[in-house]
């Protein structure tokens, strides 16, 4: 699969997705990025204003961090990975080898809420993939 | 890999500092931060440890304006020098599309250039990338000492040490008052773009 170029087609329904299951019930901002640091997706609720591109950045740094933490306790990966603050947290998962979802969201929803939601939006996103 | 996104029309392409420990990578970016404050949006990332070396990356992302329609974003990043962080230049090394090799010039550092060049080469292997494809432009950092006396290796002797085989553009600099820093940047963004537009369009 080359990531290199999404088509604008796959990328409309992506962001369809993220609207449809994490924007709708009130997280601030989700942001789909390669395993590089590159953006691929970006999107919020028009409130909130954070720096993607060094968010990006850190993330993936973050997440190769975790994983290689991971490979030395002798886990395949760690599957949950996430961040509480008092007014935001964030959530991450892979959506592939390739790709992760960020989920930033505030203290009105509830992590396990989340959960099924990031998992719902995964699934219909590698539907997309590999439907094509 | 460079990502572009078609909707948007922007191009995202990571640029990396690498070379040995203490040898002006960090400063490298820093310069730039300063001197081209207009094209870069947000702060310069820097993870570092205590006594201020890199312990993970840096990362700063420039604008440069667009291309045939299209939005150029440079995403700058350095890695860590010293010899046993060298799991964490390997992460940071994933996906990049062009790579500063910023080199010691001082005559003392002149076998920690030739290593950390090896290692590169190495690191690049292991993502099926060839330090003879990429795009790469040499730094002979700090010729500025020689005016205090240090002993600084002449540029032929480094061109023999580190660019005999790969003969790339290269550039004597001084990252700390910023001589050729902005010509070093300029050649590489050039040369990356030039190989993004091969390889993807």
């Amino acid at each position: 699969m080359n990531y290199g170029v999404v088509s604008q087609e796959q990328l409309e329904k992506i962001d369809e997705i993220l609207s449809e299951q994490l924007i709708k019930i009130g997280v601030d901002c989700v942001i789909i990025i390669d395993m590089a640091g590159n953006i691929i997706t970006a999107k919020d609720n028009g409130a909130s204003r954070y720096d993607v591109y060094s968010f990006a950045a850190l993330a993936a740094g973050n997440f190769a961090t975790v994983d290689a933490m991971a490979k030395l306790v002798g886990e395949q990966e760690f599957s949950l990975l996430f961040h509480k603050g008092t007014d935001c947290n964030i959530h991450f998962s892979k959506v592939d080898d390739e790709l992760l979802l960020i989920t930033m969201f505030g203290k009105h929803i509830s992590l396990g809420f989340l959960r099924l939601n990031v998992v719902k939006a995964l699934e219909q996103i590698r539907k997309l993939w590999t439907g094509k | 890999m460079s990502f572009i996104n078609l909707r948007e029309k922007i191009v995202q392409v990571k640029v990396v500092y690498y070379g040995p420990g203490r040898g002006g990578k960090t400063s490298n970016l820093e310069y730039i931060n300063r001197k081209f404050s207009k094209q870069i949006q947000s702060e310069m990332v820097s993870l570092k440890t205590h006594g201020d070396r890199t312990l993970f990356f840096d990362f700063l992302p420039f604008d440069m304006g667009k291309i045939k329609g299209y939005e150029l974003k440079i995403q700058l990043y350095t890695v860590p020098g010293q010899v046993k962080y060298n799991a964490t230049r390997k992460l940071v090394l994933k996906g990049v599309d062009g790579i500063v090799f910023v080199a010691d010039a001082q005559e003392a550092m002149r076998e920690k250039n030739i290593r950390s060049l090896n290692q590169l080469h190495e690191n690049l292997k292991e993502y099926k990338e060839s330090i003879f494809k990429i795009p790469l432009v040499m730094q002979y950092n700090k010729v500025d000492l020689r005016d205090q006396g240090i002993p600084i290796l002449p540029t032929s002797v480094l061109e023999q040490d580190l660019n005999s085989k790969l003969k790339v553009p290269y550039f004597e600099a001084s990252a700390l008052t910023g001589h050729n820093v902005p010509e070093t940047l300029k050649k590489i963004i050039s040369l990356t773009v030039v190989s993004v537009q091969k390889k993807l369009l």
